[in-house]
């Protein structure tokens, strides 16, 4: 079913669209997924699900290579780690940097994979039990974390984090459905465009940035050597990170809701924090990049969990994904395993072979991609900028959109001037939304009852989790706001 | 480059929590439930106001007066009239000449066409970031056409054609 030529062929194909479009900063996996359905629809099942397999694996490890080149991250998946590949580059560490981008994709792809193939069933049901109390607390985790992300000024990344939240605000997505902040314009009525705003924040502001710079050829030394050196070393290294980041994208995968992008931004944070030298996080220093690159990948298996056991999207690729399964009579629920085993192992094998086939073409898609560091990059921004410009106009065909991007772009170049990191209120725009959701949701079951958000257990153990996570960062940082004016 | 002290960054966002607190006022209630549309902008602006108070104080608290208002007072100069003659002039057109070819993208695409707009976009670009002359069209010609048909051609983003709508390939 999976070894034949047509299957091979469009995995190649799909490998190639899916490295092109992480590399180019401002097309996501989702994007590249959504790109597919039309050509889906000319291909029988297996295929079509290959194609999109392929496609988001590359997609998502393609997105740590701009991040490492030019601090651009491909896709929001590689955002969380974006300063720390970058600065191996400017270090002279490109090629150690974009080999454990690779090694370790591909570690936590397989990982995932496994999971997806061994615990499927029980995984997702476990996840199945969750109501929106137990989300409501998982958002909260997730956008605490984007607080914890932005390293050394916890307070600058706690005002970008309630910035975005006002931004994620925008629109007629509320209880009441009224239009908040919409300010007479129809345009605003869907709220504020998140892949303009991102483009924007991540990419426009680093050209802006970059036009200020005295030096139009900024010099960017090159590390001479293979990808792939040293990378056994650094498995033996960081064998607990590994696993760690590896099982934490699994099951934030599975999580209906949360993708590739949280499980990066939870791994990173999470690999900071139990760091036996946090310090040199941020440095450019390898263990977190390990933790995430690992994370990002294995989230993507992990999200088809619930995904094929139970029709539920995992994460925004897998939402296309379950329209094309039911298109090509492949509905997902439990009764697929009885009713289409064949076609289910075909799926996991899919995922195998797509993990593999990032190691040589990966490898390929970097040594085409270190080319740009040679590019004068006076000449590489402009043609960043238009990709910018026609990727965000690409995402909803929509010229408002581009007015997003300029205004991201001017706020993110102003914020990150400085000192406050960008990333947290790209978060806050993403889970705002969901979180506001699932309070009002669980109000309407409680019936304003408060209490109810502890009553279930789940729940409570999350809402422990997330007051204990905040209790220690705000000791942490107290202590260390007093120890500052004395040292 | 002079940057502004935390200070009057914490202000303006102090402002701008207080602007959204005044705005949310008149949000009307959800029908049959007590948490309305105003309930998440309202708190996120308080955590807003509460983090910019927190700012300002870190900025004061850190010693420097001056250092609060000013990010780098060693440097001295405000931006407004940092001179609009010599280095510092010169050091901020790239800046706004990406900021200048931004908005006319936006503004004009749709009239001109993607085509023009882009080789135009990229021909001030170059020549604000001091290409060798001789590279501006050339090299802006090749990447709009290269971005037109990976965009166009190959992920079907319908661009605008404008002006050149009688050329269509």
């Amino acid at each position: 079913m999976v070894f034949n030529l047509q299957t091979l062929v469009v995995m190649v194909l799909a490998s190639l669209f899916g490295l092109f479009v992480g590399a180019v900063p401002g097309l996501t996996a989702t994007m590249a997924t959504a790109l597919l359905v039309p050509i889906t629809f000319f291909l029988p099942p297996i295929p079509a699900v290959a194609a999109m397999v392929t496609a988001t694996a590359m997609a998502i490890f393609a997105g740590d290579i701009p991040g490492c080149l030019v601090r651009i991250p491909g896709t929001p998946a590689s955002a969380a780690y974006v300063d720390e590949t970058y600065r191996m580059t400017t270090k002279g560490y490109a090629e150690t940097a974009l080999g454990v981008s690779l090694v370790f994709s591909v570690i936590g792809g397989l990982f995932g994979t496994a999971v997806l193939i061994l615990a499927a069933p029980a995984l997702a049901a476990a996840a199945l039990q969750f109501s929106s109390f137990e989300y409501f607390w998982l958002v909260l985790l997730g956008l605490t974390c984007a607080v914890f992300v932005s390293g050394d000024a916890p307070l600058k990344g706690m005002i970008t984090l309630f910035l975005g939240l006002l931004l994620g605000c925008v629109g007629l997505e509320n209880p009441a459905a009224h239009p908040r902040f919409t300010f007479d314009s129809p345009d605003l009525l869907s709220g504020v465009s998140l892949i303009p705003a991102m483009i924007g924040l991540f990419a426009v502001s680093e050209v802006l940035r970059f036009s200020l710079d005295a030096n139009p050829l900024a010099a960017v030394s090159r590390q001479v050597g293979s990808v792939f050196r040293g990378m056994g070393a650094m498995i033996r290294r960081y064998p607990v990170q590994t696993l760690r980041g590896s099982s934490l994208g699994t099951v934030i995968g599975a999580l209906p809701g949360a993708g590739a992008d949280i499980a990066a931004w939870m791994s990173y944070a999470m690999s900071r924090r139990f760091s036996k030298e946090p310090e040199k996080f941020g440095t450019g220093h390898p263990e977190g990049l390990v933790e995430a690159g690992a994370a990002n990948n294995s989230a993507l298996a992990g999200a088809w969990i619930p995904a094929l056991v139970f029709g539920i999207p995992g994460d925004s690729i897998t939402a296309i994904v379950i329209g094309v399964l039911y298109m090509k009579n492949l509905n997902p629920g439990p009764t697929i395993f009885i009713n289409n085993p064949s076609s289910i192992y075909a799926v996991f094998l899919l995922f195998i072979i797509a993990n593999l086939l990032m190691l040589p073409l990966g490898w390929l898609c970097i040594k085409v991609a270190s080319r740009l560091l040679r590019t004068p990059r006076n000449l590489l921004m402009p043609v960043i900028l238009l990709f910018c410009v026609v990727g965000a106009f690409a995402i909803n065909n929509s010229p408002f959109d581009l007015w997003i991007l300029v205004a991201a772009g001017l706020i993110g170049w102003f914020l990150e001037t400085h000192g406050f990191p960008i990333a947290p209120a790209i978060l806050g725009m993403l889970l705002g939304t969901m979180l506001e959701e699932h309070f009002i949701r669980s109000m309407i079951k409680a019936d304003g009852n408060l209490l109810a958000f502890v009553e279930r257990p789940i729940a409570a153990g999350l809402a422990v989790l997330v007051l204990l996570v905040w209790s220690v960062s705000g000791w942490l940082g107290w202590r260390r706001g007093r120890a500052a004016p004395r040292g | 480059m002079a940057r502004l002290g935390d200070a009057p960054i914490g202000a303006a966002f102090l402002a701008l929590a207080g602007a959204v607190l005044w705005h949310i006022r008149d949000f009307p209630p959800a029908p049959g439930q007590p948490y309305g549309p105003a309930l998440f902008p309202g708190l996120i602006a308080a955590g807003l106001a509460v983090a910019s108070v927190l700012l300002i104080a870190s900025a004061f608290r850190s010693g420097r007066r001056a250092a609060a208002f000013s990010g780098n007072a060693g440097e001295g100069g405000d931006p407004g009239s940092a001179g609009l003659a010599g280095p510092a002039a010169r050091r901020w057109l790239p800046f706004a000449a990406t900021v200048a070819t931004l908005i006319g993208y936006v503004a004009w695409v749709d009239r001109l066409g993607f085509i023009i707009t882009a080789f135009l976009m990229l021909c001030v670009l170059f020549a604000a970031y001091r290409v060798r002359l001789a590279w501006i069209a050339p090299v802006a010609a090749v990447s709009t056409l290269v971005v037109h048909t990976a965009f166009y051609k190959l992920l079907k983003v319908p661009l605008p054609w404008g002006l050149l709508s009688g050329w269509v390939w």
